[in-house]
């Protein structure tokens, strides 16, 4: 029998359907793996009693003849963002540390309920915050590729990093991640794995720790897009307990796979080409366009004018929102509490604040709170706004001109950890190339298109219009055939 | 009232003093306004919470439908203007009772705009003068939770059941110049919220509270810097407030003081405000459209149903009492200032036309004045509400319909009642048993005058000599020894026979 | 518009956020920085074009008036709710004492 870590989604599930392997066998191998895996960092909670009940539950199902879901026996990470019943749900913040919520997000519902099993909680930036996997309470994500043979740890990106480096690593087949302004394709394309956001309400976010209530959208992070496709159709659907919830039914994304591109219009966007962009990133994209033409597609020049303004509009939209929704985190019903002697009540919430976030959280709320506060909130949140109203009509008039449009995931490869750290903007400029779709509440996904000189996997992204993720797809599926990307980081951990 | 009328005699002169009022309402709803937890007063402590009301991580709020429709039947019929378009925004504050450190509400754009309420400074008074106090807006928001203070010596204990239960925000303009002009308002307006079912009104639980902003100034000057007391309860307590907080800012200000801009408490027990040192620091709300949550926008179908659904509201009634039924301006007024009353008085209405055989406007007027006279006066001792009559509107009507038809005369009518109220037999029966018809038999009557003829020779020689004011002692003499039962028309014409 | 630490320290405690004179130092800095780089957005004529108010366009749907009709977002699920608490006393959330 193979090595059931380096099998996919589509390949566990079809094997465990098939009777190849038993999903019990499944869920014991990664379990094993995560185990000798600590070097990385991955996971905060380790669930694997977990991955083995829902495995013995769908291998009992399929031995008394009854229907398999979408991802039966299928073991996954979920990112610590996601409130799961029973199992310690931080955000990987110190704030929350301790916190065992009482329900189960909508969207790791659904995943068990198509028969996947969790692994644990993947660790992340703190709240989302972050593009490297810093600014975790819980240490730092490894990534595991390195720099030809040089030591020193690589960002995973972020803020789904855990799960990136989890996916990479091969210590789960697939992982959850969420978006707002990067967080899945950014993290996908540092470790050469590929994650999908979709459109904006495709997925609930009922029981996700909220970032910015109107980016945040959560997706699928898996080795190839047939994996990412499955697994998203297992997530997506309508919650009426979230009023920004699209009321619309979930496709048949992976039955609908075809990477025949003939007929389609793929926009190449000149704003895009900045300057700070790596040789090898402006390499891959035009290989990207070759590949694209190859599959059929034609491709065609369009304009998005309000791009470089994009990127600073997010970093006051997104702090503006943060800054209200984690103003819950205040010592009262659940995690920390620091109270000083002798503190009242607003002592209490300052000290207990103080002490519960780092320092990038603290910075975004306090930017938010600044850009919020009177006098100063036309000219920063409404004039943003506005300006995020431009970049959606960008992207309306693009997409009279083409299908999908195709750009670099980041402007370049991973980075060493530190190397960032104390540049806030420098930090922010990883995002530059993945934002402007979040903005526009647009589907988009990354998917590995190589390695750089030094040996580094870049991504390739495509954005697609309003709920056409099958567009998407379908152009990074025709990607994925022609760049076969088949390396993988050595296991030196 | 005339508006200069109320004035506080200072040492520098006259003060006018100006009142404004946000009178916030809980909108009836079985459900909360962003959760489906319950709403009903007086449960355990925290067990109407959800985990949406207690802001756990991941919740998302939704709105609750009929709040939405209250609030619009509410606006329309304070003939305000409905805006289609409306927003929930976040008002941000760190406070023990606010789970998750904002308020949702609507700053921007409210769901309600202008409107106004026509306020009768006495409804028992006719001639009483009436304003137009103007409304500015209605919006919607959540309510915040309760916090106890008394049950542990360092700490305060949060129960989150009222939290996120949905409230009206109706804001007044400072158009009212005196206590009694804004309690009536506030009489008014509750009245307005019960007709429509958009607030039970009920002041003690809370259901309808005011903040009050009151400045002074010079009659006809500069408007004055306000303060707002927050969350007065009753009636009798808005008016207090008013009175204690203009004194004392006409105080302040001869003192050579300056009014602050601030917060302020009622303590009930002293009868004063005072500033409230938990809301002192300087607030920033940092107000932003709730991400969370989708505009509002209402659709014409939506408004119809609305509109369809509103009652008669009491201005329409009392103008429709007194039109339609030729009721006086007062009766009009009292039966139609709370919707139980004009309710009951209505199906009375019915039940005395059908009893009868007449039409309501026939029967109004006995109705109306049986109602407010002999029924009113039995509850006032029982003190009952008309609701809890204990004569029902069918067995009022046929009490009186024994009277109209002549059966019995209003004098026993009142005898028949008071047993109905005993017994809780019905009044033809009582009628029956206690034999109590009118009679005109006049064999029977004729006799009886004879008697009292023979009997006061002096006063029948003293009547024919002129003092034709007698008579009414021989009617008197007939009726009592009838007890009462004979027609008195009867008696009338058989006396002038024997008399003259 | 550039801030001073006094500005932080206010921010700061609009945050409830306890921030030492060394952290607002650091924070006076970075604000700026990130403050400065986003000035850029108001050389953009925006005149005519309304801030986005939803990011996909669609009606907003309204909830049915049903007391407890989904468990997830119900009452009556004190114990819940009360789980996590840090100072949980009897049914209630205890907090310092607050003067009204
Ligand atoms: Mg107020
Ligand atoms: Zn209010």
């Amino acid at each position: 029998m193979s090595n059931l870590t380096d099998l996919g989604v589509s390949a566990i599930r079809n094997g465990v359907l098939s009777g190849e392997f038993s999903a019990v066998e499944v869920a014991a191998a990664f379990n094993a793996k995560i185990v000798k895996a600590k070097a990385l960092n991955t996971f905060i909670v380790e669930t694997p009693d977990m991955a083995i009940t829902a495995a013995q539950a769908v291998d009992d199902a399929r031995s008394s003849g009854k229907p398999l879901g979408k991802m039966a026996g299928v073991p996954i990470g979920m990112k610590d963002l996601f409130c799961t019943e029973g199992v310690q749900t931080t955000a990987a913040s110190h704030i929350l540390e301790g916190f065992v919520p009482t329900y189960e997000s909508t969207v790791s519902a659904n995943l068990w309920k198509a028969g996947a099993g969790m692994l644990g909680k993947l660790n992340m930036d703190q709240f989302a915050m972050g593009s490297s996997n810093e600014t975790s309470y819980f240490g730092n994500v490894i990534s595991p590729w390195r720099q030809g043979n040089d030591p020193a740890p690589l960002a995973p990106g972020g803020s789904s990093g855990g799960s990136s480096s989890a996916v990479a690593a091969r210590l789960c087949p697939a992982a959850t991640g969420t978006d707002t302004g990067g967080s899945i394709r950014q993290p996908a394309a540092f470790t050469g794995i590929t994650g999908i956001k979709p459109t904006y309400g495709r997925c609930s976010r009922w029981g996700v720790v909220a970032f910015a209530s109107s980016l945040d959208q959560a997706g699928s992070m898996a080795h190839d897009v047939r994996d990412c496709a499955i697994m998203l159709e297992a997530m997506a659907g309508y919650d009426p307990k979230d009023a920004t919830s699209l009321d619309t039914p979930v496709p048949e994304w992976e039955a609908g796979l075809n990477s025949d591109m003939r007929g389609k219009r793929v926009g190449i966007p000149k704003e895009y080409r900045m300057d700070g962009t790596d040789q090898d990133i402006l390499d891959s994209w035009d290989k990207g366009i070759a590949w694209l033409k190859d599959a059929g597609a034609e491709i065609v020049e369009i304009s998005l004018p309000h791009t470089k303004y994009a990127l600073p509009a997010y970093y006051i939209i997104a702090p503006a929102e943060a800054s209200s929704n984690l103003a819950r985190y205040d010592g009262v019903r659940y995690g920390l509490r620091d109270l000083p002697d002798g503190a009242g009540l607003q002592d209490m919430y300052a000290a207990t604040r103080a002490a519960g976030f780092g320092p990038e959280v603290k910075r975004r709320i306090m930017i938010g709170t600044y850009v919020l506060s009177a006098g100063f909130y036309d000219a920063y949140y409404t004039q943003a706004q506005k300006i995020r109203t431009l970049i959606a009509r960008d992207f309306e008039q693009a997409f009279e001109k083409c299908d999908v449009i195709l750009a670099p995931t980041t402007p370049t490869a991973a980075f060493k950890l530190g190397d960032k750290s104390d540049d806030p903007l420098a930090m922010y400029l990883n995002d530059v190339f993945a934002v402007p779709a979040s903005l526009a509440g647009l589907p988009a996904i990354s998917v590995p298109a190589g390695l750089n000189k030094d040996g580094l996997p870049l991504g390739l992204q495509i954005i697609g219009n309003a709920l056409d993720e099958q567009g998407v797809l379908n152009a990074g599926l025709a990607i994925e055939e022609r760049a076969g990307f088949v390396a993988r980081p050595g296991e030196w951990w | 009232m005339n508006e200069s009328s109320y004035r506080i005699q200072g040492n520098t002169g006259e003060w006018e003093v100006v009142i404004g009022l946000e009178v916030h309402a809980q909108i009836s709803s079985q459900s909360k306004l962003f959760s489906c937890a319950a709403t009903e007063f007086g449960q355990e402590p925290n067990s109407q919470v959800s985990l949406v009301d207690a802001a756990m991580p991941g919740m998302l709020p939704v709105v609750n439908r009929e709040c939405v429709r209250q609030a619009v039947r509410t606006g329309m019929a304070i003939n305000a203007q409905i805006n289609k378009w409306s927003r929930f925004d976040r008002k941000n504050y760190f406070y023990a009772d606010l789970p998750q450190g904002y308020q949702i509400s609507q700053l921007y754009h409210p769901i309600v705009g202008e409107g106004s309420i026509d306020v009768t400074m006495n409804e028992k008074d006719p001639d009483s003068a009436t304003r137009a106090i103007g409304i500015e807006r209605i919006h919607i928001e959540q309510d915040a939770g309760k916090l106890m203070h008394d049950q542990h010596p360092t700490m305060s204990y949060v129960d989150l059941n009222r939290s996120g239960v949905a409230l009206m925000e109706i804001v007044s303009r400072p158009d009212m110049r005196s206590p009694a002009e804004a309690g009536a308002y506030v009489k008014k307006l509750r009245s307005i919220l019960r007709y429509v079912g958009s607030c039970d009104g009920n002041m003690e639980q809370g259901s309808m509270r005011a903040d009050v902003n009151v400045s002074v100034r010079k009659p006809g000057g500069e408007l004055g810097t306000r303060t707002e007391t927050k969350n007065v309860n009753s009636i009798r307590f808005l008016m207090q407030t008013i009175e204690y907080e203009a004194q004392r800012q006409v105080d302040v200000i001869e003192d050579g003081g300056v009014i602050v801009q601030e917060t302020r408490l009622f303590d009930a027990a002293k009868g004063e405000t005072r500033s409230m040192r938990s809301k002192e620091d300087a607030h920033d709300y940092r107000y932003f459209p709730d991400p969370d949550l989708l505009p509002l926008e209402l659709d014409d179908a939506f408004l119809d149903e609305c509109k369809a659904s509103l009652p008669e509201l009491p201005d329409a009634k009392r103008a429709r009492y007194e039109r339609e039924l030729g009721l006086s301006a007062y009766n009009a007024a009292v039966l139609t200032a709370e919707h139980e009353t004009a309710e009951w008085f209505e199906e009375f209405l019915r039940a005395n036309a059908t009893a009868q055989g007449k039409s309501e406007a026939d029967v109004a007027k006995q109705a109306a004045n049986w109602l407010m006279s002999e029924l009113t006066g039995v509850l006032n001792k029982l003190g009952k509400p008309l609701e809890e009559s204990p004569v029902n509107q069918s067995q009022g009507a046929e009490l009186l319909a024994l009277v109209a038809d002549g059966t019995i005369s209003g004098s026993i009518a009142k005898q028949v009642f008071e047993i109905m109220l005993e017994t809780g037999k019905a009044a033809a029966e009582i009628v029956e048993e206690k034999g109590l018809k009118q009679t005109s038999d006049t064999g029977a009557i004729e006799a009886e005058i004879a008697k009292i003829i023979a009997a006061n020779p002096d006063k029948v020689a003293d009547y024919k000599g002129g003092k034709d004011k007698l008579f009414g002692f021989f009617v008197g003499q007939t009726m009592k020894a009838m007890q009462g039962k004979a027609n008195p028309q009867i008696i009338n014409d058989l006396l002038k026979k024997a008399l003259d | 518009m550039s801030i001073d630490s006094e500005t932080v320290k206010k921010i700061a405690s609009l945050s409830r956020i306890a921030i030492s004179d060394a952290e607002t130092t650091a924070m006076v800095g970075e604000l700026n920085g990130i403050l400065k780089w986003v000035e850029q957005l108001s050389e953009v004529d925006v005149s005519g074009v309304e801030p986005m108010a939803s990011v996909i366009a669609k009606k907003s749907l309204l909830r049915d008036d049903v007391v407890n009709a989904d468990p997830n977002t119900g009452g009556n699920v004190r114990d819940k709710v009360l789980a996590n608490a840090p100072a949980k006393e009897g049914s209630f959330f205890g907090v310092p004492k607050v003067i009204e």
